[in-house]
C-alpha cells in the first residue's frame, strides 16, 4: 500500500473521523483530509490529489451515496477508489452502493483489523 | 409491540460497545417505563421509520459516558462537551445500524434519521407515546446505560 496517499475521511460525526484517521495514522497513512459532508469533500476533491475516499452514509447536505454517484461520473475522480464506512448494513444499502461503484464497504462499527483488510483489498 | 423487535437492539447495543470500547455490558431484565424521565444524564435519540415506526434512545450516566469515550480515543475526557456529545450521536447510530441490520434478516426493514443528542440531569426522552416505552438497563465494568425502545407495529 502506498502510505504517502493523500485519504479524504468523510462523516458528519467527528467522533469517527477522529476514529478512523487514528487506524489510519497506525498503519503509516501520512497525509489524511477531513470532511464533514459530500459538499466538503467535492471541494477538497477539486483543490487536493487525493487516492483514497472514506466516506459514511447518511450526512446532510451531500451524503455519502450521492457523493459517491458525482464521483464516479466524474472523469478527474471517477478511478477514486471509494470505501463507504456507514452503519448502513442492510442488504438494500449495500446492493445501492456496488451499484453506484463502490470499492468496498465497511459496516460501523469496525476493528483496526477490518479497515486494513479492506484498504488492503482496495488499495493492493 | 411485539417483543422480538427487542432482542436485536439489545444485541446491537452488545456489539458496539464491545467493539468500540473493548466493554463487556450486562442487560438486566427489561421493563415498562411509565415516564418520560432520562435514566441518564446524555442521551442520544433516533428516529425510525419504514415498515414500523419509533424511536430508540441510548442514556448514559455521565461517568459511564466519560469512560467509554475516552476508552474509544484513548485519551481522557473529563467532561461532558461537544467531544461526547458527538460520540453519543455516533453510538446511537450504530447501535441503531446494526439492530435494523438485525432485523432485516428477520424480514422486517426500518430506516434510521439522523440522531439527536440531549445532555442534562433529569432531561425528557420523547417517544411515540401510544406504545409502551421498553427501558433495558445494562451495566459494564465503566458505569450504568439504559436503552429504551418505542416501536409502533
Amino acid at each position: 500500500m502506498d502510505m504517502n496517499i493523500n485519504v479524504l475521511v468523510v462523516d458528519d460525526f467527528a467522533t469517527m473521523r477522529r476514529i478512523v484517521k487514528g487506524v489510519l495514522k497506525d498503519l503509516g497513512f501520512k497525509n489524511i483530509i477531513e470532511a464533514d459532508n459530500g459538499v466538503s469533500a467535492l471541494k477538497d476533491l477539486k483543490t487536493e490529489d487525493v487516492g483514497l475516499i472514506l466516506c459514511d452514509w447518511n450526512m446532510p447536505k451531500m451524503n455519502g451515496l450521492e457523493l459517491l454517484k458525482t464521483v464516479r461520473s466524474d472523469e478527474k475522480f471517477k478511478d477514486i477508489p471509494f470505501i463507504m464506512v456507514t452503519a448502513e448494513g442492510q442488504k438494500q444499502n449495500v446492493v445501492e452502493a456496488i451499484k453506484a461503484g463502490v470499492s468496498n464497504y465497511i459496516v460501523k462499527p469496525f476493528t483496526p483489523e477490518t479497515l486494513k483488510e479492506k484498504l488492503e483489498k482496495v488499495l493492493g | 409491540m411485539d417483543v422480538r423487535l427487542i432482542n436485536p437492539f439489545i444485541d446491537a447495543t452488545l456489539h458496539v460497545l464491545e467493539t468500540l470500547a473493548s466493554t463487556k455490558a450486562t442487560p438486566g431484565k427489561p421493563y415498562v417505563k411509565k415516564d418520560g424521565v432520562a435514566r441518564g444524564d446524555v442521551s442520544g435519540v433516533i428516529g425510525l421509520s419504514g415498515e414500523a415506526r419509533g424511536t430508540i434512545s441510548v442514556s448514559f450516566t455521565e461517568k459511564c459516558i466519560l469512560a467509554i469515550v475516552s476508552k474509544m480515543f484513548g485519551d481522557e475526557i473529563e467532561e461532558l462537551n461537544d467531544e461526547i456529545k458527538d460520540a453519543v450521536g455516533e453510538i446511537t447510530n450504530m447501535i441503531s445500524g446494526q439492530a435494523r441490520q438485525k432485523l432485516e434478516k428477520e424480514g422486517r426493514s426500518l430506516k434510521g434519521a439522523i440522531p439527536s443528542v440531549i445532555v442534562g440531569k433529569n432531561h425528557s426522552i420523547s417517544h411515540i407515546t401510544t406504545q409502551p416505552i421498553i427501558a433495558i438497563p445494562f451495566s459494564s465494568e465503566l458505569g450504568d446505560f439504559t436503552i429504551e425502545i418505542c416501536i409502533e407495529d
